[in-house]
Parts: C-alpha cells; structure tokens; sequence
C-alpha cells in the first residue's frame, strides 16, 4: 500500500483522480456516462436546435419593427410584428403624459437610481452624502413629475399611465410599506395591550380582504373616512391602500424573522443593561431582516406585479396601454407581442430585485466569509 | 488552591427568604445567600435543581415573587431605572455563548459600553482590545463569531461581560457546551479573573475548578440550598446525604 511511503503527519494532499473534476468532468458525468445516457443528449440536443431557431427566429430574425398596421407587417415578413410596440413606445412608457415635459419623468428615473444607491449598497463612496439626496429625492420627484412649481407645468395625474405608473406606485408602496411592516410586526409583539390589539386588527383586517376591494375603497370610499376637507388625488390613495396592503404582509413576515431569533440574544442584551429600543435596533431587527429577506423581497415583487390591478378603477397601467393598443382596429390581434412586450417588463424588473436580494443575503451571511 | 487576597467582609450581593415559581412549580425554596465582595462562589447540583434560575434570578432574568434580592445595596425590584443600573453591574457569561452573530468580536464588545453606558466610541474600542488581550485573543477581533471555535467564543462572551465593567460576574455553565480540548482554555481565563479580585458566581460541574478557587462551594437540589461549605471540607466531608450521592456520582466516573 501507497500510505506506508509516507510518515504519519506528513502525508500531503494530491490532487484528485483525472476526469472528475473541471469541465471536462462535469460533461463526462452529466452528458455522456452511459450509452442511453449520450443518446438522450445528442436527442435533447437536436430538439433544442430546432425549438431555439424557431423562437429566435421569430423573436428576431423573421420580425418586423417598422410598419403601419398588422397587414402590412404580415406582408414584411413572417415574425413578430414589434410595430405594435413601436409605434406607441411612448405611450407604453409615459402613458399619455405630454410629449414636451416627458423629459421630467426622465430625470426623476435616472436620479431614482442615484437616490436609492447609497441605500441598497452600505459600501459605496461618500454614502453620507448620497443619504441627503435619498431624503430629498422624494419632494424632488413629487414637484418634477406633478409639476405645479417653479413654473413646471401642472400635470393632471389621469395622464399618468404605462411603465411610469407602475414604477410609480410600485417604488412608493415598496418604499413606504417596509417602515410600516417593521412597526406593524414590532406592534404585534408589544407588551402594551393597545398596541398589539390595533396591530392585530390591522394586519388581520388588510391581510382578509382582497386588494381590489381595497382598490375600490380608495377610488369611491377613502374620502368620506377622512376629515372634511382632505382631498388626495386618487393615484396617492391608490398608494396608501398598496402600502398598507404589503405593510401587513411584510409585517408577518418581519414577525417570522423576530420569532426565528434564539431567546439567548435578547438575553444578553438584557444582561448588558441595553433597553427595548436599543435591544430592538441592535439585535432583533438586524437578525430579522435579515432573515425575512427573501419574504420581504417576495412580498416586494407581488405588489410591483399586483400594480396592474390598477386597471379595475380606471388607471393605465402598462397591461391597460396594451390593451387599449389591441383595441386599435389597425393591431387587432396582436396581443402575443404586446403581452409579451409588457411582461418582458415586468421580468426584468422583477429579476433585479431578486438578484438583489440574493447579493444582499450573500452579503450578511456572517457564518462562513 | 488559589488563596483569595481580595476577598473582603462587605457584602454586594444579599438574598434573604428568596422564593420563585414557574407557574404551580415552587422553583426556588426559601433562599438566603450572601456574597462578599471579591469572593468567589461555586453552585453545583443536580439538573433540574434551581442553580441557573437562582442565579438568573441575581440580574432579573428571572423574576423572584417572594423574598429579597438586593444587589450593591440596590434591590431588585420593578423598576426600569435600578434594572438598568443593576444590570450593568452585573455581567453575565452563558453556556449557550450568545454572542451577536451578526456584529464582529469588536463590535459585540463595544455596543453595550457605547450605548448603554456612553463612552466615545474611540475608548470602547480600546478598552474592548485591552480586554480581547486579556482573554488571549485580540488578533480575532474583526471576525464574525460564527468563525471561531467555541472555546474561543465563550473567551469574547466573557471579555464582552467584563467591557462594561461589572463588579459581579455570573457564570451559568460557561464549560458545558464546549468540547473537551477547549474547556481548559475558558476555565484558566476564568482563574486569570479571579485573581484579578472580581466577585465571582459560578455554576459548574468542574469541580477542580472549583477546588482551586472558590472559597466557598453551594450545594442545590430540588431548589434548595442544601449545602455550603469552603471546597476543602465540602469535598471532604460532606455533611448530608444528598451532597454525599451526588459528588459519589460526579466524581467517580
């Protein structure tokens, strides 16, 4: 035997049997380990050529980008007609906000992503700075896009729709729904017997009933809740029922993560002489958070989804622009690109945040570094 | 056996009459102990017994419902302001570690002393190194404490006690949930503590630990005091019965 060439503690470490490891190995074991085994690949194979070459093709190569109906689409060529698209970009975008002031949406975007940078990445340069703008970039945002000062032109809020409409609600509810669900799952843990009471209430109440009844409040009831006098354009209220809608999710879920937290952490804490907030800012909810990210996320890209329900009271959202598209007697029957169209939007969207999220728990995993 | 020079007649811990129940359980029966400062007590008995709520009890972890706990000439009652003051006195050391898994060795030292007690950042950070030295393990300070052994964690659990500066340490079974190799580690930080002249309660099983430091040793089960007696005559000549059957049992094995 090998081993007794070497003296006990000085045996070293070889490297592995050829073929088992790498690439190579990888292809060898999965693909071609066996007869029946390499049949079925070159099978798959042959199959997948044919199926990919026929999407792409029709995706791409045999589409038509440029065109004034779907007739004459079908006369170009035999693919996707992206006309449809095309031609009403604009509006899938911006819905039917004015050309001319379309550059305010604009700017609000892109400095959206500067605005959230230092709150998604704790590492980036000059943070503290970053932050100030993070909490300006609200008011900002809310005098580029409604316009009515420093001379901006005052922008009703029922030509808001498309793509802009969703991000729109979609980034407010997300934005103020996590502050609410943290209050709302601290409340439910509460000793003070009124505090958890209404937090009970209140995530039972939003979490039993469905969104578009809650939709429909705030299109018809909210105003007749609120004292006289208060008037909310209806795109706010539609947000405070999103938010309130995800808050409670999230709050049970944040509540998960609270519960997941062993009893011997607030222990210490409780030896060190730390008080309820202390405790709560410095051990229960950075080990929640971070545990409940993946709900959190999850709960995060339901709302951005359920933003299309905004259609029943009215609102364009970008499935609202397709379908105003396809009743166009000139796209009649386009409705596999449009949908597509939208739902590419939609997944690309959704893809980054849970991207996101997967580097963020990557990130926090302070087991194994 | 370690002689204890800084042991001293006035008293920092007084309990009288102490009684405590989970529920219908008479958990803790009639408990009157007293420490003075610099002394070093060792609780053992069998599980079960009350020696880790007893002690739990010292910094209100554990409430107790009849009897009194006065700690530094404080007693241990409802109120938020003498807790706070208490408990910052008072360290705590447990089986189960609990460290902050999500703040490095560093930061678990410094948050209590930074928040609860207000020192600048830039001292608790300096006195956490001095102490992170003392425990042998200042070269581990950045690190996550799901990267070290266990030996080494109940080392920065004890050196995260004593940032804040306790005048009594509490130990519940600081040896129990570590392996063999790294109990010895944990235990000759704990020596290296008491010679430095802190009031010490310590629940253990190590009965050579015992033997060389505590000046006196306690005896529990079924949630009495059964025994207390100086190591030398408590493992020589046991009084009662009980005390008799479970040293028989724990040291002859």
């Amino acid at each position: 035997m090998t081993e007794n060439a070497y003296k006990p503690g000085s045996y070293p470490d070889l490297p592995p049997p050829p073929g088992t490891v790498g690439v190579y190995g990888w292809i060898k074991n999965n693909l071609f380990s066996s007869i029946s085994n390499t049949l079925l690949t070159i099978i798959s194979a042959i199959l997948l050529y044919y199926l990919i070459d026929g999407i792409i093709g029709w995706f791409l190569f045999d589409a038509v980008y440029d065109a004034e109906s779907k007739i004459e689409c079908r006369k170009i060529d035999s693919g996707a007609c992206w006309a449809v698209i095309t031609k009403r970009v604009g509006q899938f975008v911006y819905g039917f906000y004015p050309e001319a002031e379309r550059w305010r949406i604009d700017i609000s975007f892109l400095t959206m992503f500067i605005a959230f940078a230092p709150l998604l990445y704790p590492d980036i340069p000059k943070r503290k700075w970053l932050l100030w703008f993070s909490l300006v970039y609200p008011f900002l945002a809310y005098i580029l896009i409604m316009g009515g000062y420093f001379g901006l032109q005052k922008i009703e809020y029922s030509l808001f729709g498309g793509f802009m409409l969703t991000v729109i609600l979609g980034v407010s509810g997300i934005v103020c729904s996590l502050p609410i669900g943290i209050l709302l799952a601290l409340g439910r843990q509460s000793n003070l017997t009124v505090v958890r009471t209404i937090s009970i209430c209140f995530i039972e109440f939003m979490r039993g009933v469905p969104l578009i009844t809650l939709l429909f409040v705030a299109s018809s009831m909210l105003n007749y809740f609120m004292p006289p006098g208060t008037n909310f354009s209806i795109l706010v209220r539609v947000i405070i029922m999103f938010t309130f809608f995800s808050a409670a999710y999230i709050a049970e879920v944040i509540r998960g993560g609270i519960q997941a937290i062993p009893k011997g952490q607030y222990e210490a804490a409780d030896a060190l002489g730390m008080s309820y907030w202390q405790k709560t800012r410095f051990i229960t909810l950075p080990q929640a958070l971070k545990i409940s990210i993946p709900g959190i996320m999850n709960t995060f890209i339901g709302l951005y989804k359920d933003t299309t329900l905004v259609v029943v009271i009215g609102l364009l959202d970008p499935l609202g622009i397709g379908r105003a598209a396809l009743a166009d007697t000139k796209w009649n029957g386009l409705s596999t690109e449009t949908y597509l169209f939208v739902a590419l939007f939609f997944f690309v969207s959704c893809f980054a945040m849970s991207r996101y999220s997967l580097w963020l728990e990557n990130k926090l995993n302070t087991d194994q570094k | 056996m370690l002689k204890n020079k800084n042991k001293s007649t006035k008293p920092v811990i007084q309990i009288r009459e102490m009684h405590k129940w989970f529920g219908n359980f008479h958990v803790l029966k009639n408990i009157s102990l007293g420490v003075n400062q610099g002394e070093r007590i060792v609780i053992c008995g069998p599980s079960g017994s009350g020696k880790s709520t007893l002690i739990r009890c010292i910094n209100r972890l554990e409430v107790h419902q009849q009897g009194d706990i006065i700690v530094n000439n404080v007693e241990l009652t409802g109120d938020l302001k003498n807790l706070e003051s208490i408990r910052s006195d008072v360290g705590m050391v447990f089986q189960s570690f609990n460290l902050f898994p999500h703040l490095t060795v560093l930061e678990n030292c410094t948050l209590a002393p930074i928040w609860v007690k207000k020192l600048p950042k830039k001292d608790a950070e300096e006195l956490a190194m001095e102490l992170l030295t003392r425990v042998k393990i200042p070269e581990q300070a950045l690190k996550y404490p799901g990267q070290l052994s266990g030996g080494q964690q109940q080392r920065v659990a004890i050196a995260r006690s004593l940032c804040m500066q306790p005048k009594i340490m509490l130990f519940d079974e600081p040896t129990s949930a570590l392996d063999p190799e790294m109990i010895k580690e944990v235990l000759d930080t704990m020596i290296e503590l008491a010679e430095t002249g802190m009031t010490m309660l310590v629940v253990t099983h190590e009965m050579g630990f015992a033997k060389k430091v505590a000046d006196s040793v306690i005896f529990m089960d079924e949630g009495e005091i059964i025994e207390q007696n100086d190591p030398k005559n408590f493992f020589n000549n046991p009084k009662n019965d009980r005390t008799k059957l479970f040293l028989s049992q724990i040291l002859n094995h």
